[in-house]
């Protein structure tokens, strides 16, 4: 079943900027998926689409069965709760702590107290980074600090995770690590798209590679492995 | 909470799930997982609850940030409700002075000069079986006389008088129910009409006229409070625009993990009704402070004229009240400055 499913989809900014021309493709409900291409090839502006931050101007977005053409701007922040989002400056609250930061999206569900602080402490754990809950975001290095964006967008167990250049700022080893907890959270049901120009690092992972260029749809490799063949590979990668 | 998932189950999660993102939840993992929608009938409240006190919380955060200006807004706030609430005091008391003097009506027929004084008694229970009529005091020409003797200091001009000029006068008191001037007219016709009276006259006409000074004091008071009032709104929707600059990022970021405006909007709306009750709580100091300050030399001016008054000070239910509008406004000021500029932000 297709969890996200694009067609004919374009986005022509004010002055006639075509940031996306005509994409058609769609993604499998647990499928794990990067984004490839140079940058201003449209990478982030599909993932904004799917957020919701941005609206297409042409074709169709359908994520989960809801059409966006379709939505009002009421029902966007309840579409967005489905949805995690990770980004390269990890926007993260510097002036509370960890645990305050990933709390937000439980906070905003309004959940009770002990549940908030249940869930909290397992995506922490997930992460790493249970010691640090109590300190600021600035207290962390870069690569923690993406870890606690990747533990707030994962903390509501949304069915998608997109992910904008999550490893930009990061060094190999910290951006394999990252990528490694994308494929964790992946293998158990959750949906993910990054988007990624880090090609060596893309290919380690061998999991299907949509490229764009220019706006456009160059290349879709498909999903190159069963899941055997996968785990296999994976375990072939060094361990963080 | 990840690690217990059952690896295979990927693709049949998101299949068995609603179709609506809104109402969707993971139903994956075992173990509770309670959602606000399954709390059940009693809980919707305590959700709601939760989700104010955490807005509470966070709204005395922002106030806390900064506290100097914090401060600085509510004097402004507290200076301009102040200004109407001391007018609203001082019509309240000149009100009570003038209370007292509204069963004062009372008419004076002036009796023919022929009237004899063998008369007097049976025209005073004439009146007096009036069931309007609560009172009836003779004012003799004699009485009249002395009076005007001690009042006007002319002793010599009265001296030269051979014949005593005032006629005899008797002073009606009518019934607490008549003493408005359009009650006590037909009143007034019948005693007109009676053969010993030369004149009837009714001791109204100031009482109506200190009536209009205070109304006009009483809409001042209102003109004034209303302005002053619009203006503790602009005062507050501007600190409150200022607040939501200064948490744009954070702002961002919540609508971006949806948060409905509602959810956002709320710990500024909370902020701005501090901010309104906060002013009003010093205005009510400051007013308290002032009227003590009045309240020695008043009581002694009025001493002066014989009088023994006390000067009202605003009292607790009246302080109540000037909590809640002063909340109120604020209240109003924030969602106007919110409902604004939480729009302009939208996250890139």
């Amino acid at each position: 079943m297709a969890l996200i499913q694009l067609s004919n989809v374009g986005k022509r900014y004010e002055g006639g900027y075509d940031a996306l021309r005509a994409i058609t493709m769609h993604i499998d409900a647990g499928e794990m998926v990067f984004l490839t291409g140079r940058s201003g090839a449209g990478k982030s502006t599909l993932l904004k689409l799917l957020a919701l931050i941005d609206r297409s101007t042409q074709g169709t977005v359908i994520v989960n069965g809801k059409n966006y053409n379709h939505v009002k701007p009421g029902q966007i922040p309840y579409i967005r709760r489905e949805i995690g989002m990770i980004f390269q400056n990890h926007r993260l609250l510097q002036d509370r702590s960890v645990f305050d930061n990933v709390a937000l999206p439980l906070l905003i569900h309004g959940y009770n107290r002990n549940e908030i602080q249940r869930r909290v402490r397992a995506a922490l754990d997930k992460v790493g980074l249970l010691k640090k809950e109590r300190l600021r975001p600035l207290m962390l290095s870069g690569g923690e600090q993406q870890r606690v964006g990747i533990a707030r967008a994962v903390v509501n167990k949304p069915l998608l995770l997109l992910a904008d250049e999550p490893t930009g700022n990061l060094d190999p080893e910290l951006s394999s690590e990252i990528m490694r907890l994308f494929r964790e959270f992946n293998q158990v049901g959750v949906t993910v798209l990054v988007a990624s120009h880090d090609l060596d690092l893309i290919r380690r992972f061998g999991c299907r590679m949509v490229t764009l260029d220019n706006g456009e749809l160059l290349n879709d490799t498909g999903t190159l492995m069963t899941s055997p063949e996968l785990e296999r590979h994976l375990e072939g990668l060094p361990d963080v | 909470m990840f690690r217990r998932r059952p690896k295979k189950g990927a693709v049949a999660r998101p299949a068995g799930r609603p179709a609506t993102p809104a109402a969707a939840q993971p139903s994956t993992g075992p173990g509770p997982s309670p959602q606000p929608a399954a709390f059940g009938r009693g809980s919707w409240f305590s959700f709601r609850t939760h989700d104010h006190l955490d807005a509470i919380r966070s709204s005395f955060a922002r106030l806390a940030e900064s506290p100097l200006a914090s401060l600085m807004t509510a004097v402004a706030i507290a200076i301009a409700l102040a200004l109407p609430v001391t007018l609203y005091v001082a019509v309240m008391n000149l009100q009570q002075i003038s209370a007292g003097w509204d069963n004062s009506a009372q008419i004076s027929l002036f009796l023919k000069k022929e009237t004899a004084a063998a008369e007097l008694p049976a025209l005073v229970g004439q009146l007096q079986g009036m069931q309007q009529v609560v009172a009836v005091k003779v004012v003799t020409p004699d009485e009249a006389l002395q009076e005007f003797r001690n009042l006007s200091g002319l002793d010599e001009a009265v001296d030269v008088l051979d014949t005593n000029p005032f006629p005899a006068v008797l002073l009606v008191m009518p019934h607490a129910m008549y003493s408005t001037p359009q009650a006590i007219e037909p009143l007034l016709v019948r005693m007109r009409a009676l053969p010993q009276v030369e004149t009837a006259q009714l001791d109204m006409d100031w009482l109506r006229r200190w009536q209009a000074a205070m109304d006009i004091g009483q809409r001042t008071v209102w003109l004034l409070g209303g302005l002053l009032g619009l203006g503790v709104m602009f005062v507050v929707g501007n600190t409150i625009r200022l607040l939501v600059q200064n948490h744009r990022d954070e702002i961002e970021v919540q609508k971006l993990i949806g948060a409905t405006d509602r959810y956002i909007r709320r710990p500024f709306l909370y902020t701005g009704c501090w901010y309104g009750m906060s002013g009003a709580l010093i205005a009510w100091l400051v007013v308290y402070v002032a009227l003590a300050f009045l309240k020695e030399p008043v009581s002694q001016f009025v001493q002066l004229y014989g009088g023994d008054y006390r000067l009202e000070m605003l009292d607790l239910q009246g302080g109540l009240a000037l909590l809640l509008d002063g909340g109120a406004l604020g209240l109003l000021g924030a969602r106007l400055a919110v409902g604004r500029h939480l729009s302009d932000i939208e996250p890139t």
